[in-house]
């Protein structure tokens, strides 16, 4: 059977599910294909934190525009934003320089920011410890619930025309056609994958430049508490640990959630793909987590779950054109960042897919890019 | 009062009960309810067996502990706000 | 943490697993049975407060004991993943449970249907009013209506109204003419007969009605107000309790963490009781709704063969089989009718912890769309109430358990990586 679309998406996390709203927009028919459930992978098991992040420059245009895309929208109450903002915590002399740079570099660049002395920072949390030498605060950032927002995006798009399908189950994606494991062909002038981390096989597993690998993450949530933390506190040593080479490594990162519970994150594990809950890199999460708010210890502890992320070598995601399959878009590789810029991926997916002028410079995200070259460029 | 009584003290409150009573089973004959929903409801005992968590309460600063799982012991302290 | 060594481990002291115990220990094996409660016997041989503990259950723990088993209160099964290496948490926090074999004997749970007002303190579970008389619950004088469907609904009456509880009511949902039929079918069964028999006597004078559930609860004062469809349309009592609970739903939490196949809402077994997980054994109600019957000789073949005397609990697993199609019986008659499935309003709130009414599942697909979308199971029961309730409303399966299945504190989380000490 064969039948047409304008636009296939291929996944409905929060990347896909952003995408078809996106072309839905731009008045593209879509249709969605989701394996599951909307929303129920990378997606479910996020943190939801939506923030600028000044790794690399591209990485801080795409998480910028993401997260002024989240601002800009509104989201009903399902989705549980809350501008709560970041605090990076700096533990020592050090951090706090580095925090002092990472100051003048948002400034120079329109973010807005603060920076906290020690007492600052302990009127704005109460909870961490005494010794802590001071934090960034980082006042647009905020916090929202990916599920709901997933189905939010899905719901606009539906309202836009576009078909969204769950329990469809795509076997392999050609140039501007998907084969779904049930037989059917579909064709359609655009094919968006945004299978997250079953893109490469979806794509038959493209030589080494479209590598996605997992990264397990562990997350813990508790009872009710609330004002425990007003702020997303992470640690300023996050960066280290998100994109160091180690294979595991954990960083202090704690949310408060609307509910008035406090979720705590976080943990990496490269290539690790078993879901069950590790005890020891969950106690080694929860003892880095204590070293900042040493009365973590006595709140109940409701659940705990893994996730995986889906990271690329370089640490940024796939958008863009295949090189030898110009009407197949690749949105995926977000790594730990995907909810932050599921908006500014499908804004530059629309771009890409329209011919206009794109909202970032595409080359950073191309999926032929080299990483030595982008480096130098 | 029996000479085998104990005293809780239940919100603030001091309350005898027979020794070997659950705590669950204390304030229900109390009239008590166990914790106020998210919503600011009452809510007491539904399972009477440890699975639902409707008679949470907080015990001697233990939070989330299952009054029907816990008998009173002299002196306990017990909340019953959601804990 | 703290350690305890064994070679087989019992979870759960109810009739399955003190059967398991008790034969295992005769058999010559190292046992160990841990349970949540801080007193052996389970639910049906729950200790009373007034009563003590039956006889029956004595002569079974006193059995388990001098053939050198050890038990070990309380303490609740935290999280599972390695089937020789379980961690359980007590009075002094988390410990860890080391084992050869492993026999699962977790019992079941009521089932609770929402209806308008079913979160109103009185209203809670049959079994659980029992279990919370047996607790110190003073019942006497307080009038109480029972509602629901199963055996377990006359039991309890039974026993409240010994307790000096003026019962005004039985509400089946099940037909009088299946349930009838399931009375004639136990002519084969003498012994159940006579205790049929034997607590419809307990109940002569108290209102039995069958094609019969509630509708909905209201506060009248010091009261409840609870009103009941029955065949003669409308009934209203005013009431002190309403004890309602819609048959038994097997706890599998431990089972479904180990990755045992689970179908059905129950743990799959062979013959000898042998889940899919090797060396990992599930009896009782953990297995399917039978009867404590059914619960001791699934306890007494796991038993023996845990002790590898497979020709000794294939003759075991006879008895097994002819308790386990009384236990299909059972689910045949008392199988819940479709009228239950209105029983909510859209604002009546399905998940107790969240306060999620039921109609914010409207868009929800699945058990997994409710917690993501509408919070529905996210609190500390983990969906131990709504998951069954939806289980039957929607025919939702279970969505899956998370560690730790009882609430542990961010310390003790954090402690469960710590070596052994001993
Ligand atoms: C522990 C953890 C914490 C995180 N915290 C944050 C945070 O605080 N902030 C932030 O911005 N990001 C965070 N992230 C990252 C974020 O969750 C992911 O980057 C994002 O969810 C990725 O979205 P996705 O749509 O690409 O992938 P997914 O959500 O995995 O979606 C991919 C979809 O494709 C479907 N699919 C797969 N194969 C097929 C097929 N063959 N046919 C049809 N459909 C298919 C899948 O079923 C799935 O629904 C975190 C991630 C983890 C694991
Ligand atoms: C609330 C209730 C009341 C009942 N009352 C009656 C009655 O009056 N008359 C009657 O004929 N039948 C009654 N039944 C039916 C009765 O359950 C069975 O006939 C019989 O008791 C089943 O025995 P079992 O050993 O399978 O389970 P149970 O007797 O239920 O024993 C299971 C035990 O496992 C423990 N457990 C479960 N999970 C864990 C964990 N994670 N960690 C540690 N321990 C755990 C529980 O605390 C419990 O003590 C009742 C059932 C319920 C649910
Ligand atoms: S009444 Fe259900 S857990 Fe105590």
């Amino acid at each position: 059977m064969t039948d047409v679309a304008d636009a296939i998406v291929v996944g409905a996390g929060i990347v896909g599910a952003a995408c078809a709203d996106a072309l839905a927009q731009d008045g593209w028919r879509v249709r969605v294909l989701e394996r599951a459930r909307p929303g129920g992978r990378a997606t479910a098991a996020g943190m939801g934190h939506v923030l600028v992040l000044d790794d690399s420059e591209a990485q801080f245009a795409l998480t910028r525009l993401g997260r002024d895309l989240w601002r800009a929208r509104d989201w009903p109450p399902s989705v549980e934003r809350d501008d709560c903002g970041t605090i990076w915590v700096a533990a020592d002399d050090a951090e706090f320089d580095a925090a002092r740079g990472k100051s003048e570099w948002y400034a120079a660049r329109g973010v807005r920011t603060g920076l906290l002395d020690a007492r600052a920072l302990r009127d704005a949390e109460p909870e961490l410890h005494e010794g802590l030498r001071g934090g960034l605060h980082i006042a647009d950032d905020l916090v929202v619930h990916p599920p709901t927002a997933t189905a939010h995006l899905l719901a606009c798009a539906r309202a836009h025309g576009a078909l969204v399908e769950p329990l469809r189950s795509v076997r392999v994606v050609g140039d501007g056609n998907v084969e779904l494991d049930d037989d059917t062909r579909l064709s359609a002038a655009l094919v968006v994958v945004a299978a997250g981390l079953d893109t490469p096989r979806l794509l038959g597993h493209r030589p080494d430049a479209l590598r996605i690998r997992a990264k397990k993450g562990h997350l813990v949530i508790s009872d009710r508490a609330p004002g425990f933390v007003r702020h997303q506190l992470v640690e300023l040593g996050y960066l280290k640990s998100a994109h160091g080479g180690t294979a595991r490594s954990v960083a202090f990162n704690a949310q408060p959630r609307r509910s008035g519970q406090l979720l705590l994150g976080s943990s990496r594990q490269v290539d690790v793909v078993e879901p069950r809950v590790e005890h020891d890199m969950l106690a080694a999460m929860i003892a880095r987590a204590m070293r900042f708010l040493p009365r973590i210890g006595s709140l109940p502890g409701l659940r705990v779950w893994t996730g995986l992320r889906p990271s690329t070598d370089d640490n940024l995601p796939f958008i863009g054109r295949l090189p030898d399959a110009p009407r197949t878009i690749v949105a995926a590789g977000h790594e730990g960042l995907g909810i932050t810029t599921s908006l500014s991926t499908a804004k530059l997916v629309a771009d890409l897919a329209a011919d206009r002028t794109p909202c970032i410079d595409p080359r950073w995200f191309a999926c032929d890019r080299s990483t030595a070259e982008l480096a130098h460029g | 009062m029996a000479e085998h009584d104990l005293r809780l003290r239940v919100d603030g409150r001091d309350v005898e009960v027979p020794a070997g009573h659950s705590v669950a089973a204390a304030l229900a004959n109390l009239r008590l309810p166990a914790r106020r929903s998210i919503r600011g409801h009452a809510r007491a005992p539904l399972c009477g067996m440890g699975i639902c968590f409707e008679c949470r309460v907080t015990i001697d600063g233990k939070r989330l502990v299952r009054a029907c799982m816990v008998e009173c012991k002299d002196g306990m302290e017990v909340l019953t706000r959601d804990g | 943490m703290d350690e305890l060594d064994c070679e087989v481990l019992v979870v759960g002291a109810g009739p399955a697993g003190v059967a398991a115990a008790a034969t295992a220990a005769e058999c010559g094996r190292d046992v160990l049975v841990v349970d949540d409660n801080r007193h052996p016997g389970g639910q049906i041989w729950r200790r009373s407060v007034a009563t003590g503990t039956p006889s029956i259950a004595e002569r079974w723990l006193g059995r388990a004991q001098s053939a050198g088993a050890r038990f070990a209160f309380p303490l609740r099964i935290a999280d599972a993943h390695d089937p020789t290496r379980l961690v359980a948490v007590g009075d002094d926090g988390p410990i860890a449970l080391r084992c050869e074999q492993l026999v699962l004997a977790l019992g079941a749970s009521e089932r609770f249907l929402p209806f308008p007002g079913w979160t109103i303190p009185g209203v809670c579970g049959v079994g659980g009013l029992q279990a919370l008389v047996k607790q110190g619950l003073a019942i006497r004088g307080q009038r109480v209506a029972i509602a629901g469907s199963g055996p377990l609904l006359l039991a309890v009456a039974a026993s409240l109204r010994e307790h000096g509880a003026c019962v005004l009511g039985i509400f089946e949902q099940a037909p009088r003419s299946r349930v009838r039929r399931f009375g004639l079918g136990l002519l084969a069964r003498p012994g159940k007969l006579a205790h049929g028999l034997g607590l419809l006597n307990r109940l002569r004078g108290v209102p039995r009605h069958h094609d019969a559930w509630p509708t909905r609860v209201e506060v009248r004062g010091s009261s409840l107000r609870a009103t009941f469809r029955t065949t003669h349309g409308e009934r209203t009592l005013d009431v002190d309790w309403l004890a309602a609970g819609f048959g038994l739903v097997p706890n599998v939490d431990v089972a479904a963490l180990l990755g045992c196949r689970i179908e059905d809402e129950r743990v799959v077994v062979d013959e000898f009781t042998r889940t899919t997980i090797p060396d990992v054994f599930a009896v009782g109600e953990t297995i399917g709704i039978a009867g404590v019957e059914a619960a001791l000789s699934d306890g007494i073949t796991a038993g023996l063969a845990c002790a590898g005397r497979d020709a000794d609990a294939r003759r075991a697993a006879r008895a097994r089989y002819r308790e386990r199609r009384f236990g299909d019986a059972l689910a045949r008659t008392y199988a819940l009718r479709d009228e239950l499935r209105a029983l909510a309003a859209p604002d009546t709130v399905i998940c107790r912890c969240e306060d999620t009414p039921i109609a914010d599942l409207a868009h929800c697909a699945d058990a997994r769309e409710a917690k993501l979308l509408a919070r529905c199971g996210m609190g500390p029961c983990q969906g131990r109430v709504c998951g069954p309730a939806l289980a039957f409303l929607r025919g939702w399966s279970r969505d899956s358990v998370r560690p730790p299945l009882v609430p542990l504190t961010f310390s003790e989380l954090s402690a469960l990586d710590e070596p052994p000490c001993r």
